[in-house]
């Protein structure tokens, strides 16, 4: 069971992390100060809340590891992160398309993880939920009023959803990892999850005037860290190059 | 003689958010417990966003307080359950934001009237400000933007 909470646990804070430091990319680079400052704000709460799922990731472990070590030493096949979060900004809507497929997931987790048995989880998404519901409400409205604004912003934003609706069906594929956590009342079984997020999705969709993509084809490999694409292994490049480049440096 | 819990919270009530400077940490509600143990003074704190870089800010500038009152023996723990609301703002808190110009945070999801005229023609300008707990806001009257305190 340690083994099957530490790899759900890693799921959790790989995902924020990975995210995290994707929107942080934006700093500096978004369309209007205000979206700068959003980008800013949305990064900072979910690596925020990767402090306190690797934190308690690494307590679980035991192995003597920190948050820290975990998000800057490990190498690519040991991220357990979702396929869609480490895949590149694209322009401003492809970034807003992929953090609101997300988000309408991360909202259901972690509602569902407030009710978790294990209380140090439980209050980890107690926490965490407030901040996703806020992302969510912003996201929703970015891809509604750019799905449903000029000619131009439409296309791009059906675009978004085409290249990435196939990375949305991973997040309910469960494995060894869901059955044991989900028998001991843990972490929910991932496929519940999956008709509230399609009818958000759904909403959403048909406010912001676009299409769903009909297929029902899924990326997978994210998760269970079988095969990452491509894109993670140069986020990392970045995100842990002082660690790599000066080993042990501190504040 | 260790001073009293009593004394200590007005202590700690002088100790400003270094985000914003005019309202206190306990004003803030992040301060959720004090308790002796034995010579050993326990202060429990819970950040306002998980993400929030004042935090750790924050628990040195309560050590820092503590020790300038002679206080050696502080320990400072975080506790992230039940996790913080603005619910546990202080009235004091709220109406000193409020005269800073930042509007106090409302259940109703947005600021009541502009903190400088007082105006109810308001506009959302982004859902996000200066700081994780502040989103951005403008006056249709007097024409000033201003930070409104999100509600969570």
């Amino acid at each position: 069971m340690r083994d099957a909470l530490f790899e759900f646990l890693c799921r959790m804070g790989d995902n924020t992390l990975v995210l995290g430091h994707r929107v942080s990319e934006w700093c500096g680079h978004a369309p209007v100060l205000e979206e700068d400052i959003a980008l800013a704000n949305t990064a900072l709460d979910l690596i925020g809340q990767t402090q306190m799922w690797l934190g308690l990731a690494a307590e679980v472990e035991g192995a003597d590891r920190s948050a820290d070590d975990l998000a800057m030493l490990r190498d690519v096949w040991d991220f357990r992160n979702l396929l869609l979060v480490e895949q590149p900004n694209g322009d401003f809507g492809q970034t807003m398309m992929r953090q609101f497929l997300f988000d309408a997931w991360h909202l259901l987790m972690l509602q569902a993880l407030t009710d978790s048995t294990d209380t140090r989880i439980a209050a980890i998404a107690a926490k965490a939920v407030k901040e996703a519901q806020y992302h969510l409400e912003r996201s929703a409205d970015t891809v509604i009023g750019l799905g449903d604004g000029t000619a131009e912003s439409h296309r791009r934003m059906q675009a978004a959803l085409d290249l990435l609706w196939p990375y949305v069906g991973e997040m309910f594929v469960a494995d060894a990892v869901d059955d044991s956590l989900c028998a001991a009342g843990i972490a929910p079984d991932p496929a519940t999850l999956r008709a509230a997020y399609e009818a958000r999705i759904q909403t959403v969709m048909a406010e912001a005037t676009l299409t769903l993509p009909d297929t029902g084809f899924a990326h997978q490999g994210g998760r269970t860290g079988r095969q990452h694409s491509e894109h993670l292994g140069h986020l990392l490049t970045q995100m842990q190059w002082l660690q790599r480049a000066y080993p042990g440096a501190t504040w | 003689m260790a001073p009293d819990l009593a004394q200590i919270w007005d202590w700690l009530d002088q100790v400003p958010d270094p985000e914003i400077p005019v309202i206190s940490v306990v004003d803030l509600g992040i301060v959720r417990d004090v308790a002796w143990d034995g010579d050993m003074l326990d202060v429990v704190v819970t950040p306002t966003y998980s993400g929030c870089p004042a935090t750790t800010v924050i628990a040195l500038d309560i050590e820092t307080a503590l020790r300038d009152r002679g206080l050696d023996r502080v320990r400072i723990s975080t506790r992230i359950a039940p996790p913080w609301t603005t619910d546990w703002l202080s009235d004091k808190g709220r109406a000193r934001l409020e005269d800073y110009g930042i509007a106090p945070p409302r259940p109703a999801g947005g600021p009541e009237r502009c903190p400088r005229c007082r105006s109810t023609d308001l506009a959302r300008v982004s859902q996000f400000g200066s700081t994780p707990c502040k989103a951005h806001w403008r006056c249709n009257t007097c024409l000033e933007p201003f930070d409104y305190f999100k509600c969570i």
